[in-house]
Order: C-alpha cells, then structure tokens, then sequence
C-alpha cells in the first residue's frame, strides 16, 4: 500500500527505521520488526547509513515486502549516477515496492569507506524529479519507458531544526514541486521550535512525519547536540534522563520518547521512530504514547 | 590559461530576467585570447543588450578579473554606476565572476561558460575555484559556485548535514550553500532558490577535439 493511502485514511501514520545488518544475517532484523507488525504502517529501510557499507535497502525491502510488512525504500544519490538511480527504480517497481524515500545522502568521508568517491550526480530534488517522470514513462534523458510506468509513492527528508531554517523551507518546497508526497524530519526535541517549523510548512498542504529518536543514555544526548546537524535535546530532557538510576534509564527513556509522540502527533500527520537497534522497545513506546 | 566560451545569448537574456540597467564587465586576460572577453566581446555584448531593449549603465575592461585587488581598485571609480545598475554582467571565466562577487555588492552573472583550465594554469591567486563544468551556475548563485564550495557539489540548495555553518565533511570548512543563502538574502535575490536547477550535463566537461588541438589546450603542442 502507498503510504499516501494511509495519511489519505486521516489516522496517524507510524512508520519505523530499519537499518540493515553489515553482514548476510538478517533474521535478527526480521525477528525484531515482526512484533511491530500490528503497530507500524511501514518500514523505512536505510541505504548505506551514515554511509557505512551493509546489506542494501532494495533486498531488505523485498523481504520485507513478502512478509507482509510494507517497505518505504530509501535511495541516496552519493553512491549511483543517474543510470544506476533510475534502473534501481526501475529493479523496485518490479519487486513491487511502492513507496521511495529520496535523500541526497550522507558524504562517503563520514563512513567507513572515506576513500570512495562522491558520486552525488544528481540531489535529492533532481532525484525526486527524475523518479517522478519515470512514473510518466520518461527517463531523465526523455526516452519513453516501454509498457506500463511504474507506480511510487514518493517522499522527502526536511531538517525543521536547521539554523538558519529558510533554505531548508525553500528546499523543501522545490522537492514538493519535484514530486515529493510526504516529509520526514530529523529528529524533534523541541516542541517549540517544531510548531514554529509546522506553521511554516502547514500552507504545502504535505503530510510531515515528525522524526523520534530513543535517547539510550544522557552521553547520547550529548554527542547528538555537538555532532549531529539540526538536532538539540534540551538540558531538561538530558537532565531527566540522568536524573534516574542506570537500571531504571531504558523505562524513562521510553517514558520520554512517549511524551513527545503524545505531543507531536497533534501538531503534524505521523511519527517516524528511529530505534537505533531499539526495536524492540518500540511496542512498549507505543503503547505508553496511547497509539 | 582557462578556456572560455560565450553563453548563448538568449541563456544570457533570460538569466538577466527583469534586470533593466545592467553594468557590464569583461577581462582583458584568459577571456580576451579566447574571444570571448576583451573589448571585442565587451563591444558585442553591449549591441545585442542594447538591441534586446536593455540600458547598458557603464562598462569596464579590467586585465584580470581573478585578481581581487586589481578588480576593487579598477572597479573603484566605477562603483557609483554598479550601484545605480540592477546587476553585472562579467564576460569572464568561473574564477572571474566569482572574484568580482567578493568586491561588489550586487548580483554578478557570467556572460561566459568555463571549459577548460588546460595548459598553463593557475593564474589566480586566491580561493576561489572553477571546476571549468562547461555550464556556469554562477548567476544562480550570486556569484558562488555551489559545484566547489559544496561537499556534494548540490545544485539545489543544501543537504542538512551543515552544523553551525560547517560542511559535515570538514568543520573547518564554511557550507558553501550558507554562503550562498546569505549572499542571495543581502542581494534580495532569494527567489533565485525557489528555481528548479536541472541535473548537470557532464558532457559539457569534455573538451572538444577542435579545441584538444589549439594552444588553449596544449601549450607545448
């Protein structure tokens, strides 16, 4: 099912990340999203994060897909020129995967292969453009696909956390007229700022997914706000998270992720978990934010 | 040697939009070899702007337009007519433009497309850089060039990895795209994002075999 279906439907849309092993074992991955099956709309399989060499999204999908879970296939431009980016377009219509997330991508020097090279032939607009007229049966260079297009639903990362946030409205807004359906943010601490954001953005008539991220422990927190761009968890939330003893730190930090998925949920159209090998605490998350 | 040709005029016309006075600029250096600066491209341009129904405020030949200190002091006398015109049009290379942006506070496009750094290279003497992509998106960007001050070389704006205005790649390096956003906001040229930047041709980045033969290319040759 598209996801647009689903935020078509009203309800709140819950999809999770699922990051692929680095390595062929990934019964432990399937293991741990098989009990958000009743919970979670869709699964949000990363390609290559934090540009780190591991299984890729299009076999993760797949399976995924014939399990009965939905797939949101993630696709970067850094490591596929435009031939590559389209045909593997084309490789998921045909495993049947029908919703792409489009992202620009994280710099190869980030991972753990820094000497590969940089492809980014094209961004992530030019992506969403480009996927978008091969569901018109064009190809970027404007030759006609043979048969039936492929059908996608399409979607498009936003940072509401940015500082300065105009060039990320204006980029979100070139990626809504290149095709994109539906946004997900980076992660939200900051309720605050987050309206702000969504009062901004409410006149694209989009629906924004707001990003979770389970605080594991208050060092997390802390290397996110010095290392990750657009993030920033308050004291407040760092300050009780260690305010409890170590033994009690994963209960409050659920405690914490609920709260802001209570408060979230009324301010955008869907949550968007990012569990980081949490998975299966997600349930428990859920049931705590009253979902 | 940087090898230059002009842009299609109509690209150039269409670049300008609604710009009505525009003050026009050209080097006497790389770009006058080339044609496609010098006093005779400087003297064309200026009839077909003027044909097109476009005031040509001023011109201004200047030896080298990489050279910042040459630019300001040459540019000195000229800056009251910059001021008065609604952009600059330079017919220069990559580094060029970009060098006449840091001196100018006005929007300066490229009348000229970058090919080539073949030969005898690396007369400028500062930071900036020209990937001689063939495509100038100079006047996109207000005269920053998103293709060597990005990471990523985006051409839609920036990709969300920047903290406190550093380049995920390199926190002693400024994102190129912040950059641009606040030359574009100081120009009140931001609408220029809101445009659509199509995929870059990379055929345009080989030289062809007309010019491979010419001492532009090869000066040994």
């Amino acid at each position: 099912m598209k996801l647009i279906d689903r935020f078509k439907q009203g309800k709140c849309v819950l999809t999770c990340e699922a990051g692929p092993p680095k390595g062929i074992e990934i019964a432990q991955l399937i293991a741990e999203l098989e009990p958000l099956r009743p919970k979670i709309d869709a699964f949000n399989v990363t390609d290559l994060q934090s540009s780190v060499l591991r299984v890729g999204s299009l076999a993760v999908c797949r399976i995924l897909s014939e399990k009965g879970l939905e797939p949101v296939m993630q696709l970067t431009c850094r490591d596929r020129n435009r031939l590559a980016l389209q045909s593997d377009v084309l490789n998921a219509a045909v495993l049947g995967i029908k919703n792409l997330l489009c992202l620009t991508g994280d710099h190869p020097k980030l991972g753990d292969h820094p000497q590969a090279m940089p492809v980014f032939d094209l961004d992530s607009v030019q992506l969403l453009s480009a996927v978008k007229n091969l569901t018109k049966g064009k190809d970027m260079a404007g030759n006609d696909l043979e048969g039936r297009p492929p059908e996608f639903c399409l979607g498009a990362v936003v940072n509401p956390g940015a500082d300065p946030l105009e060039p990320q409205i204006l980029k979100m807004e070139k990626k809504i007229q290149a095709g994109a359906e539906f946004f997900q943010t980076q992660a939200v601490y900051e309720l605050k700022k987050f309206a702000g954001f969504m009062g901004r953005v409410k006149h694209f008539n989009v629906p924004v997914m707001a990003g979770i991220v389970l605080l594991k422990s208050p060092a997390m927190a802390k290397f996110m706000n010095a290392n990750v761009a657009g993030i920033h968890v308050p004291d407040e939330i760092i300050n009780e998270l260690a305010s409890v003893p170590k033994d009690k730190r994963v209960h409050k930090s659920l405690e914490i992720a609920a709260r802001l998925i209570r408060e979230l949920k009324g301010l955008c159209q869907g949550i968007h978990i990012m569990s980081l090998g949490w998975e299966r605490h997600i349930p428990t998350v859920l049931e705590m934010a009253g979902l | 040697m940087l090898f230059t040709e002009n842009k299609p005029f109509d690209e150039v016309l269409e670049s300008l939009g609604n710009d009505k006075n525009i003050f026009l600029l050209a080097c006497n250096g790389c770009a006058e070899t080339c044609e496609t600066g010098g006093e005779k491209a400087l003297s064309t341009l200026r009839t077909e702007l003027k044909k097109a129904g476009r005031k040509v405020t001023d011109t201004c030949l200047v030896d080298f337009l990489c050279n910042k200190i040459l630019v300001a002091t040459r540019l000195a006398r000229h800056m009251e007519q910059i001021q008065q015109s609604d952009s600059v049009l330079a017919l220069t290379c990559g580094i060029g433009v970009q060098a006449v942006a840091k001196v100018v506070n006005k929007l300066v496009r490229p009348a000229d497309n970058t090919i080539s750094l073949g030969g005898l290279q690396g007369l400028w003497p500062s930071e900036e850089r020209c990937e001689a992509c063939g495509d100038c998106v100079l006047d996109y960007t207000g005269g920053l060039c998103p293709l060597t001050s990005c990471a990523k070389g985006l051409l839609n704006g920036p990709c969300g990895g920047a903290q406190d205005g550093k380049c995920e790649v390199d926190s002693e390096k400024d994102c190129g795209w912040l950059k641009i956003y606040e030359r574009l906001e100081k120009l009140e040229r931001l609408d220029n994002l809101k445009k659509f930047q199509k995929a870059r041709d990379h055929s345009k980045m080989m030289p062809s075999a007309d010019l491979r033969k010419t001492l532009f290319y090869d000066l040994e040759r």
